[in-house]
């Protein structure tokens, strides 16, 4: 069209109003979300195809971040595989840590004094905490709520990452846990710090909770979007929060009963919708939850030794066969399947990667909804790329 | 919850001439495992999920297993009598056997309506090249469907009733299968066909590389 055609289409009263052309009507737009786009938490990719403003086909691409940690682990000894279990969600690498530890002791049967199973619990919640936190943090900060939430949420955040440092010397690449127990005993005046922020904690949470949880523009925003119902979910393989808000009352550490979590009193919180808002809402009861188990842990830890002292690290070859072992980590069911051949690195080493099998039903929750919920949806799923890619 | 025998008893009764073995697991663990044949694999998936004792409802875990081709030597002692009625000799006839390689793939399934699990399930390919296609179980378990991709992507393994089966982890212009045993990275791995390689090469034909004849004689020698 050249510039001439143009004066053709005022209105003859000279107004500057030009006619629509609606040459689009109908056509589907392709939108290649990420992968650099602040809301997809990292290198993720979502194709997404619109009718408007409305998802009709949402495709995720991986792999921008895969470096075959599996690869990794089958040339490398077991031991020499915990601080790679790390770099996989790296918000939560104590429970990464505790399942691979478990699959382990599961492999060659090998026991862990109490002491140790009470700290790897302490530890556990106190990751369930910091993950849980940040997840809020980063969901508002996807919402809109530019910068606030957030914030606090990193305030609490680093007073943990704190206590990981002075226990493990590493804020986030803890490398803590061992076949048969942990790698250094908590002193007392750690425990004392431990028990300090717990009983801070439930304070920030009403803090947090008076901005955010009764806020109607939040209510607004997130009730009724991206609902997922619970036969999906079971069939989907969805584990964690994400199958909790949904209703299903499937907490792994009620149905295993790993480490000593039996010996503590605490509810497993669940959804009604299965909606974004009910996400946050799970993580936020979970919190208050974990706060319980801790205060018990912290009043009831034993003294004792932290590692089985037939335990051995170095040289460790366990006999031939496979074990499956899994905990409740914060995103979900983390899982490590492992084969010996009776050699000094596992044949086969395999994780369960909770938060991309979690992205499996993405494509079905966002679907009809538009693109600014699909970065929603997306950010309570509560996905960590490390992982996801491995 | 019921053994790996019983629910293989179970599943025979239920599935007469389906192929289903118990692979024992050595380990501590002593997870052991059913191995289905590739004709009714999808069948008793779902008769697994749906059964009223068993109801696995959530398929956990999909992993892929490369077992390559393997010199086995087996050594078979006897006892040959010394004709000059000496002791008797201890003779050891060693006998080579090659085990065919495969490929295996291996569900996890739990159950959440009964919480009980695991129960493992082991496909197998025929072989690691030309036979490598399995029933997948997507139909079944949605949480097969990426799971199952990356061990297409990983592995190679096909599975044949997959609704979309791409590489999932590398890309997917790559050409082999990573996690296999005997993998091996190519020399020019960090490579990557650029554009501006293809401009070069086009470029070469427009100024041929300059022969040594021609090339100026150095500066302040003038002829």
């Amino acid at each position: 069209m050249s510039v001439s055609d143009l004066s053709s289409l005022g209105s003859p009263g000279g107004s500057h109003v030009r006619a629509v052309h609606d040459e689009f009507h109908g056509d589907l737009l392709e939108v290649s979300m990420g992968p650099h786009h602040p809301s997809t938490h990292g290198v993720f990719r979502m194709i997404v195809t619109l009718d408007g403003e409305t998802i009709v086909k949402l495709k995720p691409v991986f792999g921008y971040l895969h470096r075959n940690h599996e690869k990794l682990g089958e040339n490398t000894s077991y031991l020499g595989s915990m601080p790679y279990t790390d770099r996989l969600d790296y918000l939560s690498s104590m429970t990464n840590n505790w399942a691979y530890a478990l699959a382990v002791e599961k492999l060659a049967g090998q026991p862990v004094p109490e002491r140790a199973e009470y700290v790897r619990v302490i530890l556990a919640e106190l990751t369930r905490l910091l993950n849980h936190t940040c997840l809020a943090g980063f969901l508002m900060q996807d919402c809109g709520c530019s910068g606030t939430p957030l914030m606090y949420a990193f305030r609490e955040r680093e007073k943990i990452l704190d206590l990981f440092e002075s226990l493990s010397g590493s804020r986030m690449m803890c490398n803590y846990q061992r076949f048969g127990g942990c790698r250094v005993d908590p002193s007392a005046d750690w425990l004392d710090g431990a028990k300090k922020l717990t009983d801070g904690y439930g304070a920030f949470l009403d803090e947090f909770e008076t901005l955010l949880t009764g806020n109607e523009i939040i209510m607004a925003r997130t009730q009724g979007v991206g609902r997922l119902s619970p036969a999906l979910a079971i069939s989907a393989g969805v584990t964690g929060p994400m199958l909790r808000a949904t209703g299903v009352n499937y907490d792994l550490r009620k149905v295993d009963g790993y480490g000593v979590y039996p010996r503590f009193d605490f509810r497993v919180p669940l959804g009604d919708h299965g909606d974004v808002y009910d996400r946050y809402m799970i993580r936020v009861l979970e919190m208050r939850e974990s706060i319980k188990i801790l205060s018990q842990a912290l009043a009831g830890i034993p003294a004792g030794p932290i590692m089985d002292p037939k335990a051995k690290l170095r040289g460790f070859r366990p006999k031939a066969g496979e074990a499956y072992g899994r905990i409740e980590g914060p995103k979900g069911e983390i899982g490590f399947f492992l084969i010996s051949d009776g050699s000094p690195n596992p044949y086969r080493y395999r994780i369960r990667p909770p938060s991309f099998i979690n992205l499996t039903i993405l494509e079905d929750m966002c679907l009809g909804q538009t693109v600014a919920d699909a970065v929603i949806i997306l950010g309570s799923v509560d996905i960590v790329l490390g992982e996801v890619d491995r | 919850m019921e053994s790996a025998e019983q629910i293989r008893d179970r599943l025979l009764a239920q599935f007469p001439g389906a192929e289903i073995s118990v692979v024992t697991n050595p380990g501590v663990a002593a997870q052991h495992s059913l191995l289905l044949g590739a004709a009714h694999a999808r069948a008793i998936a779902e008769f697994l999920r749906d059964d009223a004792n068993l109801k696995l409802d959530q398929c956990s875990n999909v992993t892929g297993i490369d077992w390559p081709e393997k010199e086995i030597i087996e050594t078979t002692k006897s006892t040959v009598p010394d004709p000059a009625g000496g002791p008797a000799k201890v003779v050891e006839l060693k006998t080579k056997r090659i085990q065919p390689g495969c490929l295996e793939v291996v569900y996890h399934l739990y159950s959440i309506a009964l919480r009980h699990g695991p129960v493992v399930l082991r496909l197998r390919t025929g072989n690691r090249t030309d036979q490598s296609t399995v029933p997948s179980l997507t139909p079944v378990w949605r949480a097969c469907e990426f799971q199952e991709r990356e061990v297409f992507d990983l592995y190679g393994v096909v599975f044949e009733g997959h609704p979309d089966l791409r590489r999932i982890l590398m890309w997917d212009a790559f050409k082999d299968h990573p996690m296999r045993r005997d993998y091996v990275e190519p020399d020019d791995y960090e490579w990557e066909p650029t554009p501006h390689g293809a401009v070069l090469e086009k470029a070469k034909a427009h100024y041929p590389a300059p022969s040594v004849a021609a090339v100026p004689a150095a500066e302040g020698a003038k002829p």
